[in-house]
């Protein structure tokens, strides 16, 4: 099984921990991980505010990086639904514009082949047990691509709940977004902040020590609103906490 | 607009105090939604209204769960929202043949159907037919086509009055306010408000409010009704929309909770009806998929109260002169652009305005058109264009969660068009206006951003370089400000900014396992917390 880790840039540049969190995880599971130093951004951002054509050298640079492998794991719900669903569209975009078919065959090369970690760990290798501990209260915001587009169910919860330790807590509202939203946050900053304040404030009063999700850019938002609101709530990435064990917490 | 509600003597009811004082006290000015700004000022003032708020969340954190519910109960809902969507698609794809035979079936029912391009030509077109009946006064049954196209505004330049007889509509009316919800017009008005509303300005309409009025739903209700029951009496002249369409039998319908519609379609002489041209439907049977789809959607009603439908004319009943007048104003445009055309099967249930997070914080008004939410942020820049700031804005009043698109009744991917229309403003590209293809340019005042995309793709293309400035982010760490600058300051005025880390991961894997891609467990993880 030939698996790569697509880190994300948002993982590789403020979040490294989420990335060998994932990497600590596979390995326990007995997955041999690869990073092929080719790979970059899947392009959301540019492609989420409207800048299409600029998306598309990304988009080929992804099929290129990760044609090795069979597998691509992402800890991150949005860049695995921008490569899912928007991949396609970017292809067929090109394709109608009169430009071929490279686009969209790129686009079909990288879909089937990438999987968001917690579909990677209960669809390929079968597992919601991950022999993890960690010894916390915890509340778990669904984030909405991952809600939504991937349409990840249960999934999450399961690993969670697999988990020694910890003590899950319902999260009011949990399926309401956070208010991130990529250059949302910036061109939208009042009811972004609006949106965020509200999820902050439900989230610390669940009384958890830490908020868990699967997307570190949601976490920039959410994390860095708990701090300026004061709360003691700390994000964390699913990830970390799969990858803790009674000998190692992360 | 100016002094446009005059009162016209001869059809002035009786038993109220309008008088000489009324005109110049109902306002000197239609409210219209020419020249707001754009959204995110729009929005930045109602975030901070907290009554505003607070009547928003409560009314669609209310509504949102009733649907839910009322959803739930039919295990074959998803195959419902699949019918929906492909009978719309089909009629779409086909608009022209459907059209043709609704007309032929309507003009053969006794009715007249009259073809407008534009806001301009549809408003001229009932004027005139108004004006023909020689009255002054017209009821209307709740419509958002009117509201699309400005009538009210339209028919008091040429001295007719409208008077709105859907409760909410009237609470705005008399508000000389806005429509800011497309099923609830006047969601952000609370009980306290509309008291105040009827008290003050009915009397100025027609029938005043009841001495002492407070604010009790039922009473509320009750001077609605006293008020509006007058209206009902006296007009020759109903103005409508309608739901749906029928094309094999030229059939109209509409669907409502109150009555009142029933009442404007029934007692006036004269009806005529202003209608999107994708309104239609090929046959009665279609309508057994919407009249479960709307209701439940909409209202949470398994079936709403009122189902109005009538086929041109009948005779000693009802209406004697029917006109539809089917509209245009950018629905062909629309349906040129093979993502956007999706808007147009959207049957204006407003389920999307009610799960949206940002219209919940925005308001209605925010999103400066007769249709906000989600479906007025992917309808307004299509049906107008995107070349004012306001409609170039439109697309981007999403976080795009997909909430809206989760709930539609009919499953138009409402984020798949926003991104869509975000294309169209950044880039500009191929677009049918006024019917013609032609290349629009991008809109104005992206020319900052578009650069700066360019060198982040560019950087992001270019994985060393990436990884230079990640090492010097890393390096300079310690003097990282806590507050940004210039148009960062937009992220940081209310949220803290993450801390970059020693080394990204690029460069651990690199020092850990010098990238030949095997290891075993990472060593020297840094402890960041
Ligand atoms: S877009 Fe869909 S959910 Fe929104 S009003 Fe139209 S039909 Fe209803």
């Amino acid at each position: 099984m030939r698996v790569a880790l697509f880190i994300t840039c948002v993982n590789d540049t403020l979040y490294p921990r989420t990335g060998q969190a994932v990497v600590t995880l596979l390995e326990r599971l007995g997955v041999k991980v690869g990073f092929p130093e080719a790979q970059s951004c899947c392009g959301q951002p540019q492609f989420n505010t409207g800048y299409r054509h600029e998306t598309e050298p990304l988009l080929r640079r992804y099929a290129t990086a990760f044609r090795d492998y069979e597998y691509v794991v992402t800890p991150s719900g949005s860049c695995a639904a921008m490569v899912r669903d928007n991949y396609p569209r970017m292809g067929a975009k090109a394709a109608a514009e009169g430009r071929g078919q490279e686009l969209a065959d790129a686009a079909a090369e990288a879909v089937p082949k990438t999987y968001e970690l917690t579909e990677f760990l209960t669809d390929v290798l079968k597992v919601t047990d991950v022999g993890a501990y960690y010894p916390h209260t915890v509340t778990y915001h669904p984030t909405c691509h991952g809600l939504r587009m991937l349409k990840l169910g249960d999934r999450p919860r399961s690993l969670l709940a697999a988990v020694k330790g910890l003590n899950l807590v319902e999260l009011p509202g949990a399926e309401e977004c956070c208010g991130f939203g990529g250059t949302f946050a910036v061109k939208n900053a009042a009811v972004s902040a609006a949106m965020g304040a509200d999820k902050a404030r439900n989230i610390t009063a669940t009384g958890a020590e830490a908020v868990c999700t699967l997307d570190n850019s949601c976490q920039l938002h959410i994390g860095g609103t708990l701090a300026r609101q004061g709360s003691a709530v700390r994000p964390v990435h699913l990830a970390e906490i799969l990858a803790s064990t009674e000998g190692d917490v992360w | 607009m100016s002094g446009t509600h005059q009162v016209h003597g001869d059809q002035q009811p009786s038993g109220t105090q309008r008088g000489a004082q009324s005109g110049a006290q109902r306002g000197t000015h239609q409210a219209t939604y020419l020249g707001m700004p754009a959204f995110p000022q729009a929005a930045d003032a109602s975030t901070r209204n907290t009554q505003l708020r607070a009547n928003l969340r409560h009314a669609t954190h209310t509504i949102r769960a009733k649907r839910a519910t009322a959803v739930a109960e039919l295990d074959d809902w998803s195959r419902l929202r699949a019918a929906g969507a492909a009978i719309k698609d089909r009629t779409l794809r086909h608009l022209d043949q459907y059209l043709e035979q609704l007309e032929s079936a309507v003009t053969a029912a006794g009715g007249q159907v009259h073809w407008a391009a534009d806001a301009d030509e549809a408003n001229r077109i009932v004027t005139e037919l108004v004006r023909a009946t020689g009255e002054r006064e017209v009821v209307k049954v709740k419509s958002m086509a009117t509201q699309e196209i400005g009538l009210n505004g339209a028919l008091a330049t040429a001295g007719i009055t409208a008077y709105e007889t859907d409760l909410a509509e009237l609470i705005v009316q008399l508000g000389d306010d806005l429509p800011s919800h497309i099923l609830v017009p006047a969601i952000h008005r609370n009980r306290g408000e509309i008291r105040d509303i009827f008290t003050e300005k009915m009397s100025q309409w027609g029938r005043p409010a009841p001495e002492g009025l407070t604010d009790a739903p039922a009473d509320l209700a009750e001077a609605a009704r006293l008020h509006l029951r007058e209206k009902f009496l006296n007009a020759k002249v109903g103005i409508s929309g309608a739901n749906f369409m029928v094309a094999e039998t030229g059939t109209l319908v509409v669907v409502e909770s109150e009555g009142n519609g029933r009442m404007c379609l029934t007692l006036p002489e004269t009806l005529i009806s202003v209608v999107g041209i994708e309104k239609v439907v090929p046959t009665f049977q279609d309508l057994e998929v919407f009249l479960q789809l709307l209701p439940r959607s909409s209202t949470a009603e398994r079936m709403n109260p009122y189902t109005s439908t009538w086929t041109g004319t009948t005779d000693a009943d009802g209406p004697r002169t029917f006109h539809l007048v089917l509209l245009d104003n950018g629905r062909t445009d629309t349906l040129a652009d093979t993502v956007g055309r999706q808007a147009l099967r959207c049957i204006r249930c407003s389920a999307c305005l009610n799960v949206c997070p940002v219209y919940e914080r925005a308001g209605g008004h925010a999103y400066g058109s007769a249709y906000p939410g989600p479906i007025g942020a992917i309808l307004t820049p299509q049906l107008r264009g995107t070349q004012s700031e306001l409609d170039a804005s439109l697309p981007y009043a999403s976080s795009l969660c997909g909430a809206c698109y989760e709930v539609c009744p009919v499953a138009i991917d409402i984020p798949e068009i926003l991104v869509h229309l975000r294309e169209r403003v950044v880039e500009g590209g191929p677009a049918s206006v006024r019917g013609t293809r032609t290349v629009i340019k991008p809109a104005k005042g992206h020319a900052a951003e578009r650069a700066a995309m360019r060198a982040a793709r560019w950087a992001l293309d270019h994985p060393r370089l990436l990884r230079t400035g990640q090492r010097l982010a890393s390096r300079t760490r310690r003097f990282h400000p806590r507050r940004l600058p210039g148009p960062g300051r937009a992220w940081s005025d209310t949220r803290e900014l993450p801390k970059v880390p020693e080394e990204s991961f690029r460069d651990w894997w690199q020092r850990t396992r010098g990238g030949s891609g095997t290891g075993s467990r990472p060593e020297g993880r840094k402890k960041t917390t």
